[in-house]
């Protein structure tokens, strides 16, 4: 029997992690829900080994928990703000890999398990698996260790039906007829049929994934305490997972697509596969000097950065260039698309980084009407963000992202590295516009000569 | 989940010693609403710490695998639970600590109201 006192600290862990996604929902509380959520995590942690269930084993756990803090805190500590999705995936993913184990584990010690427990055990150890080698996918994808765009293999879509039902059967299968090789079967399947779920998902569409891949391993969690009887767990792992589906519902409408559309694009063809190619067909290009001139004569100036402008961390330069054109009285302002970056909020965290003032990041809605009063809209490492083709082509995988309308302004100026296409390895017409102007680099390279060349106007 | 299992959620005596079945079903349906509720309007900026920020919540997975490896016996039992407990402590540690992180910078600034709350409602 647990006693009441350690019932009580469960729920006020639980409550805890209400205050924590409460807070996070507002900037002003954001950092104050975190601290509430860890100090619960820390009492539902603390109070397990005084909850009166017999504990062997205590080294291991105690030893296992000291390495996994480590390596948790270190690699979070590490991380560059760039790469931040790619680290919340794996977090997720061990998330999720943890709750199928527990399963698992908690299966082989129950003698006679009744049905709903079978069935609270199947689920977590798919969906849990699911999301682990899902997640790892994404990882790769997003660190570019494979390809980013869509992987698509002939037959790929009657492959993945039928893990799926193969998946399906195996779970089925297990309700009825416990074994112990049908549980390391289903985890071998469903740990198959995440990597066949997330290959087809398209470079600009994985944040997506991750956010439901997070609800994905909240819900498993939620199963694992159906499995232990216990309430925090389930408490815990239900409220991410809802909040988590509603994230991700969120983040799809940001991007204007439904979610379907996202998860199952490349199966329908809706998602090209992308040329990839860079294009030889003419440009304008500029010296630093033009743009320098081009930006110092102007009157009102955006600056639309993508995830180009974070990877060649001149996220500063960026801003000593802002700084400069409004020493010289001109209108700066960032436009800040939903998903610039590679995860929505990303480039918001990435310009904080750099102290760029928040007054003057203007969110999409707010700074679209302003490019048509605008002399210069600067685009600095984005692509496609900026890329007409979310309106004008019905075939393009964009089509439907509502896009920063740069196309508005009086002159477009591109800092790009090359004519390669963006992330969603989409060709951008607006780079072939008589208005537009490209300066090739990198995009710390080509700012610092930009911030020169103006310094000397 | 199907309602065979919901009837046969209190003969689940063996693990759920303390909880009757419908009362877990109780608690996991409120828990819906609560997590649909709390997070029904967030602005754009927000997102990703707010995924993040429940991607560590649910590394509480943590109380569960320090419970089954608490009761865990031979070599492959031992081995699976203290990798579960292994990962679930870097799942919860490096959330909430990645999360944090990026908060941070939002700090010392002012910040504005909230925008896009209104924007991703007009789309509905």
């Amino acid at each position: 029997m647990t006693p009441t006192w350690v019932q009580l600290a469960n729920l006020a862990a639980a409550v805890m992690f209400i205050l924590a996604l409460k807070g996070l929902s507002s900037p002003k509380t954001a950092r104050q829900g975190v601290l509430i959520g860890a100090v619960g995590a820390a009492v539902a942690t603390v109070v397990v080994f005084f909850s009166g269930i017999e504990l062997m084993n205590l080294g291991l756990i105690l030893g296992g928990i000291a390495i996994g803090s480590l390596i948790g805190a270190v690699a979070a500590r590490r991380v560059q703000m760039t790469q931040m999705p790619q680290m919340v995936a794996l977090f997720n993913g061990v998330g999720g890999g943890a709750a199928a184990l527990v399963s698992i584990v908690e299966y082989n010690n129950i003698d006679e398990p009744a049905i709903a427990i079978l069935a609270a055990t199947v689920f977590t150890v798919i969906i849990g698996s699911v999301s682990f080698s899902g997640s790892i996918v994404t990882f790769l994808k997003l660190q570019e260790l494979i390809t980013t765009r869509p992987v698509i293999v002939p037959g790929g879509k009657y492959v993945t039906s039928l893990v799926a039902a193969a998946v399906i059967v195996v779970g089925a299968w297990l309700i009825a007829a416990p074994s112990t090789w049908l549980v390391v079967t289903l985890l071998l399947l469903s740990l198959v049929f995440g990597v066949l779920f997330v290959l087809p998902v398209g470079g600009a569409d994985v944040p997506i994934v991750i956010s439901l891949l997070n609800a994905f391993t909240g819900l498993s969690v939620a199963a694992g305490g159906f499995v232990l009887g216990n309430v925090l767990l389930i408490i815990a792992g239900t409220l991410v997972g809802a909040a988590g589906t509603m994230l991700t519902q969120l983040m799809a409408r940001a991007m204007g697509r439904p979610i379907t559309n996202t998860l199952f694009g490349a199966f329908s063809g809706t998602s090209t596969a992308g040329g990839g190619q860079a294009s030889d067909r003419p440009v304008r290009s500029g010296s630093p000097q033009d743009v320098a001139i081009m930006l110092g004569y102007a009157s009102k100036v955006i600056l639309v950065p993508g995830y180009g402008l974070a990877v060649a961390q001149a996220q500063s330069t960026l801003r000593e260039l802002a700084d400069l054109l409004a020493e010289r009285g001109i209108d700066v302002d960032y436009a800040i698309h939903p998903v610039a970056g590679r995860m929505p909020g990303h480039m918001n965290v990435l310009l904080a980084e750099a102290n760029v003032p928040y007054e003057q990041l203007k969110e999409m809605d707010e700074v679209n009407p302003e490019f048509v009063d605008t002399d210069v809209a600067l685009v600095v490492g984005a692509n496609d963000v900026v890329n007409p083709a979310a309106k004008d082509d019905p075939s393009a995988p964009i089509y439907g992202m509502p896009i920063l309308d740069v196309s508005n302004a009086g002159q477009v100026v591109f800092l790009k590295r090359s004519m390669r296409p963006g992330f969603a390895g989409i060709e951008n017409e607006l780079l072939f516009d008589p208005k537009t102007t490209l300066l090739f680099g990198d995009a710390k390279d080509s700012l610092t000569k930009v911030v020169t060349g103006v310094k000397g106007l | 989940m199907s309602l065979s299992m919901l009837a046969a959620l209190p003969m689940a005596e063996e693990a759920a010693s303390d909880n009757s079945g419908m009362a877990l079903l109780t608690i996991f349906v409120l828990s819906v609403f609560v997590g649909f509720e709390v997070i029904s309007k967030v602005s754009a900026v927000l997102h990703t710490p707010l995924m993040s920020g429940a991607n560590a919540i649910h590394g509480i997975i943590l109380v569960g695998a320090i419970i089954v490896a608490g009761e865990a016996e031979g070599a492959l039992e031992l081995t699976l639970s203290t990798l579960a407990v292994v990962l679930a402590a870097i799942n919860l540690v490096g959330g909430f600590v990645v999360t944090d992180r990026m908060l941070e910078m939002f700090k010392p600034k002012v910040s504005k109201p909230v925008a896009s709350a209104e924007a991703g409602e007009e789309t509905k």
